[in-house]
């Protein structure tokens, strides 16, 4: 129990550096961590991995906010297109298994890290 | 516009549960021009009315596990803290590359799961 409590707590902590460090990717560490170790249901992890994520993501916003300027207008436009998209994407999460998507993202994902690495 | 087109997808994305910020982040600081910090912070804020409206659907549902989220959060915050602020102590540019590496990872480990995802389902 001790020992299982202690895992759980690492991962969390894991989880609140990566998505701390990098202002996002936290559910790329929770929801393997989840379904790997403490053996959580795959759509269980994701939505857990949504409610741990959200407070971890309030304490960051507010340490990053006080450390410089931003342009609120910006923010509110991907705000706004986000919210829609979160709705959606929930909603269809109970009705596909998007394997496409997958690598679509991947492929993505690699082509722009390439891009930051260099660039 | 193109800040909307962003949001969407990305909102899209974290709602299936891959992770928005792997979008946005790349797309504000390639598309936008957005210095690193910037793009991180415009992620970590624009997560919370996006988790906040999945999270309602989520808990529908039923599909959070309430046993699992006190030891997660409490590891999580102390993570949070130092990952911050070692975040915003670094260079732009630094932050940007160590960000590239990090993407890069997920990058692969994406498309791997697509693989093996498919595998299984021939089976």
């Amino acid at each position: 129990m001790i020992k299982n409590t202690l895992k759980i707590s690492l991962v969390g902590f894991i989880t609140g550096l990566t998505n701390g460090l990098f202002g996002a990717g936290g559910g790329t560490i929770v929801v393997p961590a989840m379904e790997r170790i403490l053996k959580v249901e795959e759509h269980e992890s994701h939505a857990t991995a949504i409610a741990v994520i959200l407070p971890l993501s309030v304490m960051s916003t507010f340490i990053y906010i006080r450390h410089q300027e931003l342009d609120w207008k910006s923010i509110l436009y991907v705000a706004i297109g986000g919210v829609g998209g979160g709705i959606l994407g929930a909603k269809l999460l109970s009705r596909i298994s998007p394997q496409w998507l997958h690598k679509i993202f991947g492929l993505f994902m690699i082509a722009a890290s390439i891009r930051m690495i260099m660039g | 516009m193109i800040l909307l087109i962003i949001g969407l997808l990305s909102g899209l994305i974290s709602g299936m549960g891959i992770g928005g910020g792997t979008v946005l982040i790349p797309a504000l600081t390639i598309f936008v021009g957005m210095n690193q910090h910037n793009a991180q912070s415009i992620n970590l804020i624009y997560f919370i009315p996006t988790a906040i409206a999945a999270l309602v659907i989520h808990i529908r549902n039923k599909r959070i596990r309430k046993e699992l989220l006190w030891f997660l959060i409490g590891g999580g915050v102390i993570g949070a803290v130092i990952g911050s602020f070692v975040a915003i102590s670094l260079d732009a540019v630094l932050l940007r590359r160590l960000f590239g590496f990090f993407l890069f990872y997920m990058g692969i480990t994406e498309f791997r799961k697509s693989k093996r995802k498919i595998k299984v389902n021939e089976e």
